[in-house]
């Protein structure tokens, strides 16, 4: 598949804020490390909303016809992009009333009950956005329940270790979001490599003969009948190198989960805790990058059985 | 009723008239223009509902070439309308026949991800998706004679590999065509139902391929002389 600069960066971005909302909301019940104060939490609330807005408004420049994209919400008893749409759509409204709970001091119960309810939607509307790939049929590296549960580990790994560089800035007691940061990214690098060993092998999938019914004999592309490159070759047609598959699978592991541990254990130990904590949010939202390019560029469309592949 | 084609792949002879016939149709139908890119540059490329690709089955001396010709199956179970976010994509409920409505697509590609045949292709030229109506635009024109009430690759198909009718009728042609030859659809394991129904090439007898004359003494002196004689 045709990796998709907008969608990436879409899915990066929001991801990583709709978990940074979810943990805040986790942070400010529990008072983690002392609890951050009114203006922390609101700006923590209003970096996530960012991240998820301007996630959003990219997921548009992918569109060929972006003057429709209002019409994306339309059906959303049958398609999970439109789920997804609504769900994020649901957020911002319930984000707002949270944040002003927050801001203005509302009764406990209502604060808590609200922030609940934003946290469960924006994991609603991760799981929707795993749910746009994992629904395919055509795409077999995708269409596993892998997918949602990887959008949603990164996307809370991302957020979390948001949080701890929050937090570290804000000057709270750091252990209890080393520890969650630890925990969430350590959950999300385990998926990523059940996810990685399942796709190694094909299982079944349509084949050549299947796709065409000739299944009497063995099958050979012999012509694909366009003079050159069409739609389908572009969207389709884009297949990785083995070798460079098992190195990007590198840099997932080494950026998005090896160094932001490491740079855990550096805040821990409290030398240059701030800046540890930095690079290690950054270094989780580029592994995480990296991983849903490779995503996209790993993933086997049925239709290049048509353009010669045995299998897919 | 359920609108669909049968291809006869015994008898496709890999013209590619269909296609031609399909975007002669369509670029000035319901669903038209359909762009084409650098038509006479070095990349030509450009938006086509037909294409037509050639297998060669089996090995030499068993090996036969197969003119595949694909457009939208019509599939019954048509995944690319419940993923379409807009609505845009529909499936008529009076004859099956899979829509695109150009005003309300936006171009997202999600309807193209979900289909296993490679059936929709995006016009980069007004940004929508685009693909087979089954010549919505002929098969009820009144204007036109009965005959000809059928899609342009039908119609233009010079050894008459392709058939069009309503699956939904036992007694119809294509339903009998299909009964008959055993009829198929393509990648029925993602169960789709697609309509469209492909016809398999008929087993012809082996042609004896002779790499050595037979044996025998006589037949060494024969070739001997025809080698020595000079015709």
């Amino acid at each position: 598949m045709h990796p998709a600069f907008s969608v990436i960066f879409f899915t990066v971005a929001s991801g990583a804020g709709f978990g940074l909302f979810s943990l805040l909301f986790i942070t400010d019940v529990f008072k983690l490390g002392g609890g951050f104060s009114r203006e922390q939490l609101v700006i923590g609330g209003i970096v996530a909303m960012a991240l998820i807005v301007f996630g959003l408004l990219s997921s548009t420049f992918h569109l060929a016809n972006p003057k429709n994209a209002w019409r994306a919400v339309s059906r959303f008893r049958t398609s999970w992009l439109s789920r997804e749409g609504v769900f994020a759509i649901v957020f911002m409204p319930l984000a707002l009333v949270y944040l002003a709970s927050i801001w203005f001091e509302a009764p406990a119960w209502l604060r808590d009950t609200v922030g609940f309810m934003t946290a469960v939607l924006a994991w609603v509307t991760v799981f929707s956005t795993g749910m746009i790939y994992a629904c395919l049929k055509t795409i077999r590296q995708w269409n596993t329940p892998l997918v949602p549960a990887n959008y949603l580990a990164l996307g809370y790994a991302s957020g979390s270790l948001l949080l701890l560089a929050g937090a570290v800035l804000a000057g709270l007691q750091t252990l209890p979001f080393i520890a969650m940061a630890a925990l969430i990214v350590s959950i999300a690098a385990v998926l990523k490599a059940i996810y990685y060993f399942w796709i190694r092998s094909p299982g079944l999938t349509p084949t050549m003969n299947t796709a065409t019914g000739l299944t009497r004999a063995k099958l050979k592309l012999l012509d694909t009948g366009h003079t050159h490159g069409t739609f389908l070759t572009q969207e389709f047609g884009f297949q990785l190198a083995r070798e460079k598959a098992s190195l990007l699978k590198v840099v997932v592991f080494g950026l998005g989960f090896a160094v932001p541990g490491l740079m855990l254990v550096w805040v821990f130990n409290e030398q240059g805790g701030q800046g540890a904590a930095i690079v290690a949010a950054l270094a989780g939202i580029a592994g995480a990058a990296v991983e849903r390019w490779l995503f996209f560029a790993e993933a086997r469309h049925v239709v290049n059985l048509y353009h010669g592949a045995q299998r897919c | 009723m359920r609108l669909g084609l049968v291809i006869d792949l015994d008898v496709c002879v890999g013209c590619h008239a269909c296609a031609i016939a399909c975007k002669e149709w369509n670029a000035s139908g319901t669903i038209g223009p359909l762009s084409d890119y650098q038509p006479y540059g070095a990349e030509p490329s450009g938006v086509w509902f037909n294409r037509i690709r050639h297998f060669e089955m089996d090995e030499y001396p068993n090996n036969k070439t197969i003119n595949f010709p694909m457009s939208c199956m019509h599939c019954e179970d048509a995944d690319c309308v419940t993923v379409c976010p807009t609505g845009a994509s529909y499936k008529r409920a009076e004859d099956g026949i899979v829509l695109i409505d150009q005003n309300k697509c936006m171009g997202c590609n999600y309807c193209s991800w979900a289909c296993p045949y490679g059936a929709r292709e995006l016009d980069r030229s007004s940004g929508t998706m685009k693909k087979c109506t089954l010549c919505i635009d002929r098969i009820y024109d009144e204007k036109l004679p009965v005959e000809e009430r059928q899609p342009s690759c039908v119609l233009t198909c010079p050894a008459h590999a392709r058939m069009f009718g309503d699956f939904d009728d036992p007694d119809s042609a294509v339903s009998r065509v299909v009964r008959e030859r055993g009829g198929y659809p393509l990648m029925p394991e993602l169960n789709y139902n697609p309509t469209n129904t492909y016809l398999p090439p008929r087993r012809k007898p082996v042609i004896e391929i002779e790499t050595k004359p037979k044996g025998g003494l006589k037949e060494s002196i024969k070739q001997f002389a025809n080698r020595l004689v000079r015709r």
